[in-house]
């Protein structure tokens, strides 16, 4: 039986990762990836739990946060897809018109 | 440690002998598929096909596989190396690794899961990207258009082929494939009569889903070359191959498995048809009396002896299928048996394929898509409540079992209708506002 | 022990797979190295005994998502692009403040293990009863019961980004 801490510490390091991308890069497809970084590592998080307090509550809250991934995903590549087409550029600090 | 590993050896190595046994005989298993569609497309066509190598070209595929491996490997200049790479073998890992969960017989199967059936969705649907990457690190315009077509195809597909598949698991209630054979086996009946709308989405979503004509858009060649196969030659290539008609063998096992019964004789619980169990060796007999005649037909002591090899490999099939008639509900005979008819239903799903194949026009792109989410995906998605509310009308209402499916089914069908209705509309719509 | 190496591999693809994610100049490659970080959290699930969400998670992540990354990467790759600075200025500055975030998050866990009142109070991790009711069943059960209006509104929010991303797709907004 693998510790709970052990999963603790994986979902940690992958948080900090997701978090340092969405600083950092320029891309805005890969700050969106690191997102999707951040929200695994919480769901690695709640499956752990949820077998730490023996029950699936925690595994139906990741299905939910699945379910959310799905739907920002969709979501924020529509925009990056519609920005794209009218400015040529898919880097986050060259998106500062403010303005349509 | 040493023991631990003893521990797992002693008690999988059936399962470690199965994986081997599909990984090193599957490739020689889908190389003469192909010579089967080269085989059925000549007789559609009126023509003999391969007859060369070996006798009726039965070295046909072990030629081929050596032409392929023996060829330059070509990797284009400014071609993502990598991935170009990865691609066909993310391919192949995707359609070899669903074996794990298909039930042949009653004791080959490698892996009892209880999530069988979504273990073998995600797991081809991940097939999606040997495509998608394999297209875009060609660096070519065809691959990347091809790549993109395929993959807005299975995107789309898989929703009605995933509905299908629920029209099916509500009634079986269960995700383990064994677990689904066994219910059919128990209610006497197999799901394809039960659902049987669910089973035409499925027909045809399959045929999506594994690029076949008459869905192979993404490697329309006269449109796109070969799409994303374009620029891939030799091994990568057959690997390509590989695991199409490894997808193909997959699809067909899981609609075998979820509708067609598994590995279930016809009428297995009806003792009047009991004679049925005579079938498979009396098949197998004759398909090796059939190469005796013709032994001494081929011309040349060598083709002779080629003929002579398979009509043996023919007789070492039928005699454990003779020797398993006297008891063949139990044990190893009912394995044998199991696979025999499981084999038997995957090769008639496969024929339909060819089939459709040589007969139907290839899709235009937009038609392709059309179709997907103005027809299947809502038709499914009527499926799926019919049969849902037929259970609910038998189990709870106490309905006959007959008459609830027999409504909800009159409705479906109708509901079809009108969807064809609606799409013949709008299409005169188009044409008046265009004229 | 079997366990322990599953884990261990599992859980160092799942970070290599995340750092390069972040270091990749290629948008491509970064999403080849999250389907990896992602398919060996699938297997972090295996471990913990949640098959149904490692299925859930290769088909919707996996099968869903990630082919909507690629297939958006393709349609707006540059080569342009791959010539840009990759990051942004603020990166060290960012990086040092998500290292003592990691830190603090670290030596809580550390404190919450060394002290009484942390993780000890909880009950020890036990087999869940999955041989009595598969796991599928439980979470249907879960989700359907206890979570059925929760469930509805992620429906309605899936309908909303459906919407959306049809909205946001159109030649001209």
């Amino acid at each position: 039986m693998i510790p709970t801490s052990h999963y603790v510490v994986v979902s940690l390091l992958l948080f900090t990762t997701g978090v340092i991308g969405v600083l950092t890069r320029r891309n805005v497809i890969i700050i969106l990836m690191s997102i999707e970084l951040i929200l695994n590592a919480v769901n690695i998080n709640l499956v752990a739990f949820s077998r730490l307090v023996g029950s699936v509550e925690g595994q139906a809250f990741a299905i939910f946060i699945i379910t959310d991934a799905a739907a920002e995903a969709a979501v924020g590549l529509g925009i990056i897809i519609a920005f794209f087409r009218n400015r040529e550029t898919v880097l986050a600090d060259e998106m500062d018109i403010l303005k349509w | 440690m040493l023991q631990e590993a003893y521990f797992i050896l002693s008690n999988y190595i059936w399962q470690i002998v199965d994986g081997l046994v599909i990984v090193a005989i599957f490739p020689l298993l889908a190389g003469y598929v192909v010579l089967l569609e080269r085989k059925v497309m000549a007789d559609m066509q009126a023509r003999l096909g391969p007859m060369r190598v070996g006798p009726h070209g039965l070295l046909q595929p072990l030629a081929d596989a050596v032409k392929l491996m023996i060829k330059e490997d070509i990797i284009p200049e400014s071609a993502d190396r990598a991935i170009f790479w990865l691609a066909p073998v993310l391919s192949v890992f995707a359609g070899m690794l669903s074996f794990a969960a298909i039930p042949v017989g009653p004791g080959f199967l490698i892996a009892d899961m209880n999530i069988g059936l979504l273990f073998i969705f995600a797991v081809s649907s991940m097939g999606i990207f040997g495509i998608v990457l394999g297209g875009w690190a060609s660096n070519s315009h065809y691959s990347l258009m091809g790549a993109l077509r395929s993959s807005a195809q299975l995107v789309s597909y898989e929703v009605a082929v995933g509905m299908a598949m629920v029209s099916g698991l509500l009634l079986a209630g269960t995700l383990s494939m064994k677990d689904i054979v066994g219910y059919q086996a128990h209610s006497g009946f197999w799901l394809v009569f039960v659902a049987p709308v669910g089973f035409v989405i499925y027909l045809v979503g399959s045929v999506a889903e594994t690029n076949r004509a008459p869905f192979d858009l993404p490697e329309a060649e006269s449109e796109l070359v070969a799409g994303y196969m374009t620029e891939y030659s030799g091994f990568r290539w057959a690997l390509y191959f590989l695991a199409e008609y490894s997808n193909m063998v997959v699809v067909g096992s899981v609609a075998t498995t979820l509708f067609l019964g598994g590995w279930l004789r016809p009428f297995a619980g009806t003792p009047a048809f009991h004679f049925l169990d005579y079938a498979p060796p009396l098949v197998m007999l004759g398909v090796t009396g059939y190469c005796v005649y013709r032994i001494p037909k081929q011309t040349g002591w060598d083709q002779k002896f080629i003929m002579a090899i398979f009509t043996g490999i023919c007789f070492v099939i039928t005699v454990p299928l003779a020797a398993a008639l006297p008891h063949p509900v139990a044990g190893w005979q009912a394995g044998v048996h199991g696979a025999f008819w499981f084999i038997a239903k995957v090769m008639a799903y496969v024929y339909v394929f060819l089939w459709a194949r040589f007969t139907f026009p290839r899709y235009r792109f937009d038609q392709l898509m059309q179709l997907g989410w103005h027809y299947l995906i809502p038709l499914s998605i009527v499926n799926v409540m019919g049969v849902a509310t037929a259970i609910v009308l038998h189990r709870e209402a106490g309905w006959n079992p007959v008459v609830s499916i027999g409504v909800t089914l009159v409705v479906t069908v109708l509901a079809a209708l009108w969807l064809v209705r609606a799409g013949e509309r709008r299409e005169q719509a188009t044409l008046k506002s265009a004229a | 022990m079997t366990n322990l190496i599953l884990f261990y591999f599992f859980a160092g693809l799942a970070v290599l797979g995340g750092v390069l994610v972040v270091t990749m100049r290629n948008a491509v490659h970064s999403a080849v190295f999250l389907i990896t970080s992602l398919l060996a959290t699938a297997g972090l699930y295996l471990t913990l005994n949640a098959e149904f969400l490692f299925v859930v998670q290769i088909i919707l992540y996996v099968g869903g998502i990630m082919v909507l990354f690629v297939f958006v990467i393709m349609l707006v790759n540059l080569d342009v692009a791959l010539h840009q600075v990759q990051f942004n200025r603020q990166t060290w500055v960012a990086g040092l403040l998500s290292f003592a975030l990691l830190a603090e998050l670290l030596a809580a866990l550390a404190l919450a293990r060394s002290s009484s009142t942390g993780m000890q109070l909880l009950p020890a991790p036990h087999v869940p009863a999955a041989s009595v009711q598969g796991n599928t069943e439980q979470i249907g059960t879960l989700l359907f019961q206890n979570y059925v209006i929760p469930f509805e509104i992620a429906s309605i929010l899936l309908l909303v980004a459906l919407v959306g991303a049809v909205v946001m797709g159109k030649k001209r907004i």
